[in-house]
């Protein structure tokens, strides 16, 4: 475990647009360094993505790009991330995503010739090393291709890299829908922590030799699909919460390795990683129902340093496209967040603690997330020797959050969800003391034909 | 003396270990395999399904009853053989070609399974030719495609094309998955849609007119 000590141990220094570890982006955005900037991410409508359809998908980034910046300038916005997610087929050729990359270069440019608009491009490309089963995850070329798009697309320009990495998933999808904590943290700390750091030392290595960011991981994967599944009342919210915590020490390792932030939107630990790291993050709430809904629209936005809409089809609303809808929406609550800091820190905090208190006591996993219960969940996961262990002390912590503001009367947990607060003290009384037994035991368990255990080095 | 109440409770509730003593014990008494299928597990599962729509359980204790209804089958499934029955409905499923996402798709193959259905799940990242394979060699009478991707609902409408094309023209096509809606399936010429798992099981007996 490389970070012993919190970068943010006191929860009043945890607040939206400030973070102990600012990045500067080449137009001079300062990224944590007082000011909350919109992120603004957008996908396709039904295309079939394909060499033939490239001229129309060309179209629709340009005209994102153009008409979504160009309304991020009228209203003066201090600033703009843009994200470029990929869809699966143009990490595969990487051809296909560096046409998309240049054009939303080239748009940033003009808006900052136009306009003066200081933007900057985030590019992640997709994981698509599960396209074969048992995923090929260390070779193979889903992994070469996804390096040639970091590669190419930080030597074009893109300032920031990212990626939603999906090693262990291959066990955590059974492990959610069947309530098992025991495979959620093998999933999570054994499988997961060793291939972040796989990933994570290649993606490093591409932007120290383009002088770009390490931008950081996220757990969605794991944290959003619990969390999507809690919503629609298939698994209890307080698993989902539980899930959370120990999601965010498998995304810690790319800061382990090398990364600098600003963390990605869709990782809901991100509170947790800033409390530890100090670097800034980027999240999604309310303006990202266009994308999933959530239980804590509000309280997300309470801690972040680039708040995101996560994704959205280019399809007209009345308003407009919806990628230049959703800028404007983006751009308004940073206006407001900002005009809150402006005036003073008690301000800020003010405006913060709104945010928190209004979504925190409904939800088992806004509670979890508020700027206390996120130091709480940090100091445990940092006070711990391995990340084996810190999976256990995360979901301790949170667990011990939730019963304790269920019986304070701050959260409301439904009643049929009570007794799994016991299921999962059960099940981490019954974890084994070491990693290396832990793994013995359940190398016996799991089905060895979902995943190759040397792609783990286990 | 134990009942075919009992085997339904047990696979209710989830418990694996009654199932597996009360199964022989039932089968010794003389009751046909047969009608262990239909008069407990598929009515249990049929319950469970209820409560799951209704809210009052989650995935996991879904799972449990399945499972539970499976260590049952292990047991029935070389008797129903031996005395020449097969599922009365035998059901192909997949997510289509170019898309990964697979929890909806599982969680309606359960559903299925629950119904007394003979469930073959392809996977994800199934080419319709795959499909096309799949419905020679089953012989199934639905065929149900999952797609989440608004950038792989063409591959759906492909694969429901090329289902059509080669000539399976009585298997029913139900198709899901979060930006599905009844209107695309309209569209695209397939027999059913259902939004959620535990419809799932009603729109594939409609399809099928049972
Ligand atoms: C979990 C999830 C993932 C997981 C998938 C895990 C898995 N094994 O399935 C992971 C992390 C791998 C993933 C990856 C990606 N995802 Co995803 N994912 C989701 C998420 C959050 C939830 C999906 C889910 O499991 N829901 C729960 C299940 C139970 O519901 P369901 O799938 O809808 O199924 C129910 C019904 O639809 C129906 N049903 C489903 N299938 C069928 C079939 C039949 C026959 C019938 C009758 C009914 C039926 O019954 C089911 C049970 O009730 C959605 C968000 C959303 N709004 O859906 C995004 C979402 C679908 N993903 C999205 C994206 C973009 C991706 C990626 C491209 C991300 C990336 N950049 O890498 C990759 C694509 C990988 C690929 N090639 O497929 C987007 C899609 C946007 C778009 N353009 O369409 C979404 C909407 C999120 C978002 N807003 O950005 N994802």
């Amino acid at each position: 475990m490389k970070y012993k000590t919190l970068a943010i141990a006191d929860p009043a220094k945890l607040i939206y647009g400030r973070a102990p570890r600012p990045i500067k982006t080449r137009r001079g955005m300062c990224i944590g360094g007082g000011l909350i900037y919109p992120e603004l991410n957008f996908t396709l409508p039904d295309i079939n993505i394909r060499k033939e359809a490239m001229p129309e998908i060309v179209r629709h980034y340009q005209q994102i790009v153009t008409e979504a910046l160009e309304r991020a300038a009228e209203l003066e916005a201090p600033g703009v991330m843009l994200e470029f997610e990929t869809l699966p087929p143009m990490t595969e050729h990487p051809a296909l995503g560096m046409e998309v990359v240049n054009i939303l270069l080239e748009g940033i440019e003009d808006a900052h010739d136009k306009y003066g608009l200081k933007a900057a491009l985030r590019c992640t490309p997709n994981d698509n090393r599960e396209f074969v089963r048992p995923p090929l995850m260390r070779s193979g070329r889903y992994w070469d291709a996804m390096l040639e798009l970091f590669d190419q697309s930080a030597a074009a320009g893109a300032e920031f890299l990212s990626i939603e990495s999906v090693g262990g998933k291959e066990l955590h999808d059974d492990a959610l829908v069947n309530g098992d904590l025991r495979a959620v943290l093998f999933s999570l700390c054994v499988m997961g922590v060793r291939d972040m750091k796989f990933i994570w030392d290649h993606i490093v290595a591409i932007t120290a030799k383009h002088g770009v960011h390490a931008a950081g991981d996220t757990a969605c994967g794991f944290g959003n699909t619990a969390m999507v599944l809690a919503e629609r009342k298939m698994i209890p919210r307080v698993f989902a919460a539980v899930v959370r915590a120990v999601t965010a020490v498998r995304s810690l390792v790319a800061y382990e390795c090398g990364a600098v932030g600003p963390g990605k939107d869709c990782g809901y630990e991100n509170p947790v990683l800033k409390a530890i790291t100090g670097c800034p993050m980027s999240m999604e709430g309310k303006t990202a129902a266009c994308a999933h809904l959530s239980p804590m629209g509000n309280l997300a936005a309470a801690t972040a340093d680039l708040w995101s809409n996560e994704s959205v089809q280019n399809i007209k609303l009345l308003g407009g496209m919806a990628p230049t809808c959703y800028m404007e929406q983006l751009v308004y609550d940073c206006r407001l967040m900002n005009t809150a800091a402006a005036e003073g820190e008690a301000s800020a905090l003010q405006m913060r603690d709104w945010l928190v208190k209004s979504d925190a006591g409904r939800d088992p996993q806004a509670m979890i997330l508020t700027p206390e219960s996120s130091i709480t969940i940090a100091h445990a996961i940092v006070q711990a020797p391995s990340h084996y262990a810190a999976g256990i002390a995360a979901a301790r912590a949170a667990v011990k959050i939730l019963r304790e503001t269920n019986e304070a009367g701050c959260l409301r947990i439904d009643a049929r969800e009570a007794g799994w607060l016991d299921r999962m003290d059960d099940e981490l009384d019954d974890m084994p003391h070491t990693e290396d037994a832990f793994i013995e035991e359940m190398m016996d368990e799991v089905d060895l034909e979902k995943f190759t255990p040397a792609d783990y080095g286990l | 003396m134990s009942t075919i109440e009992d085997l339904k409770t047990a696979v209710i509730n989830g418990r694996r270990k009654d199932v597996q003593t009360l199964v022989p014990e039932l089968l010794e008494s003389g009751i046909e395999p047969a009608a262990l299928l239909s008069q407990a597990l598929i009515p249990a599962m049929g319950v469970v399904g209820e409560r799951f729509k209704k809210n009052e359980v989650f995935v996991p204790e879904m799972l449990v009853s399945a499972r539970a209804m499976k260590e049952a089958m292990n047991i029935l499934e070389p008797k129903l053989l031996e005395a020449g029955i097969r599922p009365e409905h035998t059901a192909v499923i997949g997510t289509v070609e170019g898309d990964l996402h697979d929890i909806g798709k599982n969680l309606v193959a359960t559903m299925w399974k629950g119904a007394g259905f003979d469930v073959i799940d392809l996977g994800v990242n199934v080419s319709p030719a795959r499909f096309i394979e799949a419905i020679e060699e089953h012989k199934p009478h639905i065929v149900g495609l999952s797609a989440l991707l608004t950038t792989t609902m063409p591959a759906m409408r492909d694969t429901v094309a090329a289902i059509r094309e080669a000539g399976h023209s009585a298997v029913k096509l139900l198709i899901g998955g979060a930006p599905i809606t009844q209107s695309y399936a309209d569209e695209i010429g397939a027999d059913g849609y259902s939004r959620d798992a535990a419809s799932a099981v009603d729109a594939a007996k409609a399809a099928l007119g049972i």
